[in-house]
């Protein structure tokens, strides 16, 4: 299937939120591909907060099952979470469970006035009942394959399709 | 018994029993995961839910308050529930053998054990017994090993001096009878430390240690000399009016570390002591409370190690 | 009853016969001229040769009965194709008194299996002080007097006490082992303890006190056997005290020529031996010494240790390992890693023993005691709970295959154990 190129839906993004944008305003992308989304975001929607970055790897809910996956790093909020309308950013929308977890560990920092979901992709299959006020592309992915957002080495951004998890 | 009684048949780890015989992968791990916790320990709600659920059992055979203590902090702070039993004063001094003990716990449905033994190898026959999603992690087990206090220095040198593969280390004390010594020995020779060295007299330095792959000093300022880090190992009050040792006094003027001999280290060097201290004995007090020191932080990592390992191992079933 | 056994290949490691042929026995002993048999025992494809003796085995009898008893260590030890065995005075209470050195000998007479040769305190409750009364013992029975393994740390006592024993011609059967170095330790003072941070013995424990009874040997001219080498420093001392033509004599467990240190792995309690499992070099230097006869003979060492008594931290295990049934598969093993002849192999647990003990049988000729064995030196033999007769199912060996079975034990010339 045709992926669209991310680079152009970057800007696309960027002019939907910065009408909304107010001084307060702090985002907070989830490693690894949203901190990815969110390092270039941050700079085009001129926030005055730092950006935060967030791994959620103490608040998924297949710990059970999977143990630690993978090497999990330090979260990161530079500013008060208390009262702060934030913008949570990942790479892709699929069941809703890692938003899930972040709202979890957000709400441990602090109790925010609001909290606006941006994704790169929405391929829909959600699991729980959770959405995106902003979307840069709707996509429909056959179910098994997985649709993660790369970064060469130039710092340019693709999604892509794996097949098989 | 020729597989690793520490890892599944996955390769990875159920149990934490000794450093020893642990791959390095296995190591970088643990120390990698400690360090988002780190973090946790760092931020106001101290506590996530990863454990949520789960049972911690501290079982004590040997008394400690501090190392209890931490493991406990720890497991709380992973949400864990947490049950400390010291079994020195109870079931054990009726009779009751350690194998029926473990039986007995089991049957409580904990999911990690935490051990401190007095006899080396305790949490090995302890590990043989206990169910498959049970996980035991030693505490110290006689003068074997102490291996979340030899991840937790790890951790510490790695902090402040971030690559091992440049690292002189030495280990000044009683290695004969520390289990400490002997963990943070492994950890530094699978982590590929160079040169690590133990300082002390022939009566506290165990047969064959060179075999650990150590140089071994009784000169102590010989064996300073250009040091990044010097780990002071703390000297029991039994072993100094025995055979082994005449007086603290004796030990300090030959193995004690006053400032004069930390200047023969290199100007940046760390000074470690897994605690508790005997001021003026193992350590002169300008130097424990000095800028080299490390060993108030070297605490606070500790429950960000501990973290590491139990939810490391609770999520491998 | 007249038994023929017939077709077997004899090995006599005294004489150095082996060949096949037929043997007959008689009356309790071997006969020299062919007679009207009746019973025949089919040796084909077997061998015959001495029953084993075994200078060291604990029957746990007298005091220690839940660990074993006389009745289930004699069925051990003739299905072992062990027809006598030396037992060691540490029972409780230790065989000080003649009365209970009488009492043993007549149960084990009375069972019928293998011939029990007390081996008498040489100090009274094996304390180490007082002298035992060595005269009275030995007409009870006793062939050798011993501390088992509890040394003398009064150097003076142990003089006095081999000063009698030379009086009267008694041999003294003493372990090596330095009381004060010894006392904290629980595995070979080396490499694998400081692994494991077991306190350990190091290897001079053996050769001080070694050196220090080889001086009163040569003081009082007593005839000593030393038990359970353990170190190849050892080894070289009795080369040369032999050399000097003192009157001693040296065994070593059959464990010892098979394991080292390595072998306590991750604390395996079954390798929680006295004297303890050394190093490779040592063991290598034991096999050797057996081999070229420095090492007079091999023993079980037999101690059986109930299960609770080993599911222990390794310093809080009992010491030992069940040995009767093994003597034989882990002797063969030995001879054959040595490229021995078969003769060689069994000499070291049949007529060497014998010359130590000082008795006739151990040995095929015509008026010697018909204490003999059949066995299959190739038959398979899996180390289990199950398969081993004994009441101690503790043993480094559990779960291993061995060569070397019984097929029949006879005892006086009666036929005691038979598969």
């Amino acid at each position: 299937m045709k992926l669209p190129d991310a680079e152009q839906l970057l800007p696309k993004l960027a002019a939907e939120l910065k009408p909304l944008v107010k001084p307060g305003t702090a985002m907070i992308g989830l490693y690894t591909g949203g901190a990815w989304l969110a390092e270039r975001l941050h700079p085009m929607l001129g926030l005055e907060q730092p950006l935060g970055l967030m791994d959620i790897a103490f608040y998924r809910d297949d710990y059970s099952k999977q143990g630690l996956k993978h090497d999990p790093k330090r979260t990161k909020i530079p500013f008060d979470v208390e009262g702060r309308d934030l913008l949570l950013v990942d790479d892709v929308l699929y069941t809703g469970r890692t938003v899930r977890a972040a709202m979890n560990e957000l709400f441990d920092y602090g109790r925010p006035r609001s909290i606006a979901l941006v994704v790169l992709a929405d391929r829909g299959g959600r699991q729980l009942p959770i959405e995106a006020q902003h979307a840069g592309a709707k996509l429909d992915v056959p179910e098994g394959s997985r649709l993660r957002l790369k970064r060469a080495a130039d710092g340019r951004l693709s999604l892509e399709i794996e097949s098989g998890r | 018994m020729a597989a690793n009684p520490q890892l599944n048949a996955h390769g990875e780890l159920q149990h934490l029993l000794s450093i020893e015989g642990l791959p390095r992968e296995i190591l970088t791990q643990i120390l990698d995961t400690a360090e988002p916790f780190a973090g946790v320990t760092e931020r106001e709600v101290k506590k996530v839910p990863l454990l949520r659920g789960k049972s911690v059992f501290n079982v004590f055979f040997e008394n400690s308050t501090r190392t209890r203590t931490t493991f406990e902090i720890a497991a709380k702070r992973l949400s864990a529930d947490v049950i400390n039993l010291n079994v020195a004063v109870s079931s054990t001094s009726k009779g009751e053998s350690l194998i029926d003990t473990v039986y007995n716990l089991s049957a409580m449905h904990a999911d990690i054990f935490v051990i401190r033994h007095g006899s080396s190898g305790a949490p090995y026959l302890i590990a043989r017994h206990v169910k498959p999603h049970e996980h035991v992690i030693n505490a110290g087990d006689g003068r074997h090993a102490h291996p979340t206090q030899g991840l937790l220095d790890l951790y510490t040198i790695r902090h402040y001096k971030k690559d091992f593969a440049r690292l002189t280390v030495a280990i000044v004390g009683d290695v004969l009878h520390s289990r400490v010594a002997r963990s943070l020995i492994h950890g530094l020779t699978t982590l590929g430390a160079p040169e690590v060295r133990v300082i002390g007299p022939q009566t506290l330095l165990p047969a064959g240690v060179e075999a650990l792959g150590v140089r071994v000093f009784h000169d102590m300022r010989a064996g300073l000399k250009d040091c990044d880090v010097i780990v002071m190992l703390r000297v029991q009050n039994e072993r100094m009016n025995g055979a082994l040792l005449p007086s603290a006094q004796e030990f300090f003027k030959s193995y004690g570390l006053t400032a004069e001999k930390l200047a023969l280290a290199r100007p940046d060097a760390i000074v470690m002591h897994p605690g508790p201290m005997n001021r003026g004995v193992e350590i002169d007090s300008s130097v424990a409370d000095g800028p080299h020191s490390v060993i108030l932080p070297q605490v606070t990592y500790g429950i960000a190690v501990r973290m590491a390992v139990m939810s490391i191992v609770a999520g491998n079933n | 009853m007249k038994i023929l056994l017939k077709g077997g290949r004899i090995v006599d490691p005294a004489s150095g016969r082996d060949e096949v042929g037929d043997l007959f026995v008689a009356d309790g002993k071997i006969l020299g001229a062919k007679e009207k048999p009746d019973r025949t025992i089919d040796a084909k494809g077997l061998v015959v040769a001495p029953g084993l003796i075994d200078l060291s085995a604990r029957l746990r009898e007298p005091g220690d009965e839940y660990k074993a008893t006389l009745a289930s260590e004699l069925d051990a030890a003739v299905a072992g194709g062990v027809t006598s065995l030396a037992c060691p005075p540490d029972t409780h209470p230790p065989l000080d008194e003649p009365g209970l050195v009488d009492m043993l000998r007549r149960r084990a007479k009375a069972l019928a299996r293998a011939r029990v040769y007390p081996v008498g305190a040489l100090t009274v409750k094996l304390a180490g002080e007082r002298l035992a009364e060595m005269s009275v013992l030995a007409d009870a029975g006793c062939v050798a007097f011993s501390q088992a393994n509890l040394p003398i740390a009064d150097t003076q006592v142990l003089w006095r006490a081999l000063q009698y024993a030379a009086t009267f011609g008694y041999p003294v059967w003493l372990r090596a082992e330095d009381k004060w170095l010894s006392r904290e330790g629980v595995a070979h003072d080396g490499e694998m303890a400081t692994r494991l941070g077991l306190a350990g013995i190091p290897g001079f424990t053996e050769t001080i006190a070694l050196g220090t009874v080889l001086q009163l040997v040569r003081a009082t001219g007593a005839r000593v056997h030393f038990c359970r080498l353990s170190t190849a420093a050892a080894v070289e001392m009795i080369r040369a005290a032999k050399k000097e033509k003192l009157p001693v004599s040296c065994d070593v467990g059959i464990h010892y020529v098979h394991l080292s240190e390595l072998d306590l792995g991750y604390y395996n309690t079954q390798c929680r031996l006295d004297p303890p499992l050394r190093t490779q070099r040592d063991r290598d230097a034991l096999a050797a010494g057996l081999a070229d006869g420095t090492v007079d003979c091999a023993v079980s060492d037999h101690a059986p240790v109930d299960e609770d008594r080993k599911q222990l931290p390794f310093a809080e295990a009992e010491v030992g390992a069940t040995g009767l049934e093994l003597l034989l598969p882990l002797a063969l093993k030995w001879g054959e890693a040595r490229k021995l002849p078969l003769a060689k192999t069994l000499a070291r647990v049949t007529s060497d023993p014998a010359r130590v003990l000082g008795v006739h049988s151990g040995r095929i000729e015509p008026g010697a005691p018909a204490d003999l064995i059949v066995f299959d030196p190739k038959a398979p033999f899996q180390v289990t709970p199950e398969s081993l007769k004994s009441q101690g199912k503790n043993s480094p060996f559990l779960g291993y295959e061995l060569a070397g079975r019984v097929r029949a034990t006879l005892v006086d010339g009666l036929v005691v154990y038979e598969q």
